[in-house]
């Protein structure tokens, strides 16, 4: 299953032989229950709502239950757009994260481990941004990057953009932000894998012959696919359905709208709950697939 | 390195004036050391005495403090790991979890661009007996299958020079003794240099052409390992290498072929060919297994040197041989070591014996007689390794 790609090390070889006993599924019952009641509930009926009717006659918002599946058609030829930009942008987002959090991930992990102090005082620092709301941290960044902003006169007066440029509400705002607020995501799973990488490996490389690049690619990055799977689906995900980025009152504009801010719309504001409804359905169920696909192919269930 | 070719045969490898320094302590003082090619070369000394060190130096995995480093003539001091015609079998393996036995064998040949490197890759494996698990991952395999991968791995390159890391370590007794001869086998087969790093002192006897001892980052002695089983040049050596009864005393007279050395009220002669010192104090010692133990005081004779009596305080039968443990006055305890020829131990404990030895079996050491300990403490790696192996062989006789 893909989620395998969040698990531990132990790999199925060195567990004892599994007994069903009824203390074990006495302990697993309050997680099936809060699964039942708040997982499967939910999507139930987000699936009933997505192929809702208007009611003839009715208020706007108001649906009976059917099976209009022409609902999937209408938001698909509608919101086509906006989804392959919430694909896209939580894509770039994510391979700039990588980018990112790697060089950082192995400096924290392998370089400073001698320095045990340094280690530490570097997650706190990747962590310290938790402690600030996401909403406040991403309205701080809007700030920082409007028109009348230091950074944004400065460039304009070095002639780097143009005198009528803007920066937030581009597409290039929005991917910042999603990559900004989702690096310690890349970040912390990267740095568990490279924390354990075992550098006897990179000695073994080096002793073979391996140019220090070639011993990056043939051992480290090989060895570290579980960190970076879980770290791009910790950031994919959540970047492909996320709403505040992308929001006009934060760091988006009218033609960087991704999927996340089309459901809330939808939700809040037309009440056309089943075009949201579908939307998320189908949003969840590519993003599923997406993730499928990607970790059959990493190969990782071997590494774990 | 060169791309694309093998190396022809093996390479020297010399030393020079070698320090390493790392902060806090230093693992090797002053190292000179020459391996002529195609030898078997054994690093042998306690854990701690700078062995792996030397090892890591060669390897490039380490850069000296001082000093420089040759293979074939050419300097290679500056040269990075990967550019050096120098592979190594790791302790701990390091064979790649991510990859399948073959790939980990082609992986060096893939690295130098070498033609073929899948079929000598199999070929490699075919020579340590595993080609059929070639499709396996390292995890899937028992530690002396793996130990036996990371040997076809690193020879497949046809190194100058091998490195082996006490590669042996983790195996048992059986599998070790089998492992040595393979070696062995295979070092002469290919012709390469090996340097091999142990702390297990059998193992460096039975395999190597030239033992070097370490200790404290020096080399105490080096020589082929009768020689240096024979004639140890300092109580490191003489109790490293095996056990040793060692005594200390003034050299009592001196003629041009022996010494005479009082000890304890005996007069102990060693062959003055025998003996690094002359003159002073000095120690001597004797193997304990060429010790002849006598129930009553044996006649005078010129050839043997006699001590007693003493008493037996320990007996213990291992089967082939048996350790007695005597105390003599004035001397403290000898060891000698019996082989059973009869039926069981020749003395009880308690019993009133003599020992004695042929004079040309004495030796002297080059040591400054003094605070060296006769035995050494049971700390030692040595020890340790002995203990291990004992439970070892208790565990295979249960199975």
């Amino acid at each position: 299953m893909a989620f395998a790609a969040f698990a531990t090390t132990t790999s199925d070889a060195d567990q004892a032989p599994r007994r069903k006993s009824p203390v074990a599924l006495l302990l697993l019952l309050p997680g099936i229950l809060y699964l039942v009641l708040f997982f499967l509930t939910p999507l139930v009926s987000l699936l009933l709502t997505s192929f809702q009717t208007p009611i003839e006659g009715g208020d706007i918002g108001q649906y009976a239950y059917a099976f209009r599946w022409e609902n999937y058609v209408e938001v698909v030829t509608a919101y086509l757009p906006h989804i392959l930009r919430s694909f896209a942008f939580a894509l770039t987002a994510t391979v700039l994260a990588l980018i990112f959090s790697y060089p950082l991930a192995y400096f924290i992990g392998v370089t400073a481990r001698r320095w045990p102090l340094v280690q530490s005082l570097m997650l706190v620092l990747v962590i310290a941004p938790f402690f600030i709301s996401f909403l406040l941290r991403t309205l701080a960044w809007k700030q920082i990057l409007s028109d009348e902003s230091f950074i944004i006169t400065s460039l304009k007066a070095v002639a780097l953009m143009a005198p009528d440029a803007h920066f937030t509400g581009t597409s290039a705002a929005v991917i910042f932000g999603l990559t900004y607020n989702f690096i310690p995501f890349m970040t912390l799973p990267l740095y568990t894998t490279l924390e354990r990488l075992d550098t006897r490996y990179l000695e073994a490389g080096s002793d073979l012959y391996a140019h220090p690049v070639e011993v990056f690619r043939k051992v480290t990055i090989p060895l570290s696919m579980p960190g970076i799977v879980a770290g791009t689906l910790l950031t994919f995900i959540p970047a492909a359905g996320d709403y505040v980025n992308a929001s006009r009152d934060f760091l988006g504009g009218p033609d960087s709208q991704m999927i996340g801010n089309v459901i809330e719309a939808n939700f809040l504001v037309l009440q056309n709950y089943p075009a949201a409804a579908a939307l998320s359905i189908i949003l969840m169920t590519v993003i599923l697939v997406i993730v499928m696909v990607y970790v059959k192919r990493a190969g990782t269930e071997e590494l774990l | 390195m060169s791309t694309g070719a093998f190396a022809a045969q093996g390479a020297d490898l010399e030393l020079v004036g070698i320090q390493k320094r790392f902060p806090g302590f230093t693992a090797i003082e002053h190292l000179d050391l020459k391996i002529p090619a195609g030898s078997f070369f054994a690093l042998l000394g306690p854990s701690g005495c700078g062995k792996t060190t030397t090892l890591r130096l060669v390897a490039g995995l380490e850069a000296p403090t001082a000093g420089r480093i040759l293979i074939g003539g050419t300097d290679v001091t500056d040269q990075k790991s990967f550019q050096r015609p120098v592979n190594t079998v790791f302790q701990s393996y390091a064979l790649f979890p991510h990859m399948t036995v073959l790939e980990n064998v082609a992986f060096g040949l893939r690295r130098r661009r070498i033609d073929e490197p899948v079929a000598k890759a199999h070929e490699a494996l075919r020579l340590v007996e595993l080609d059929h698990l070639a499709a396996r991952k390292p995890q899937q395999l028992s530690g002396g299958q793996q130990q036996r991968v990371a040997l076809a791995r690193a020879i497949v390159n046809r190194p100058a020079l091998l490195l082996l890391d006490e590669p042996l370590g983790a195996l048992d007794l059986k599998l070790r003794r089998q492992m040595q001869l393979e070696l062995k086998a295979i070092q002469e087969e290919v012709g390469l240099t090996f340097l091999h790093v142990t702390h297990d002192q059998e193992e460096a006897m039975t395999m190597a052409d030239t033992v070097a001892v370490m200790n404290k980052g020096r080399i105490e002695q080096m020589g082929a390992p009768e020689e240096l089983y024979e004639l140890p040049k300092t109580a490191f050596v003489a109790n490293f290498l095996g056990q040793s009864n060692l005594f200390t005393g003034p050299v009592v007279g001196s003629t041009r072929d022996a010494i005479s050395v009082g000890v304890a009220g005996h007069n102990i002669v060693v062959p003055a060919a025998r003996a690094h010192r002359h003159i002073g104090e000095v120690t001597i010692g004797i193997r304990p297994e060429k010790l002849s133990l006598h129930l009553s005081a044996p006649a005078d004779d010129a050839a043997r040197n006699t001590l007693g009596p003493g008493r037996v305080i320990d007996v213990s039968f291992s089967g082939v041989s048996t350790q007695y443990l005597i105390d003599v006055p004035h001397l403290g305890n000898l060891v000698v070591f019996a082989q059973n020829m009869g039926f069981g131990p020749v003395a009880d404990e308690h019993a009133e014996v003599w020992v004695s030895w042929a004079i040309e079996h004495g030796f002297g050491l080059e040591d400054e007689p003094g605070d060296t300990p006769k035995f050494e403490s049971d700390t030692t790696t040595r020890s340790i390794a002995a203990q291990r192996r004992a439970s070892l062989v208790t565990e295979l006789e249960e199975i």
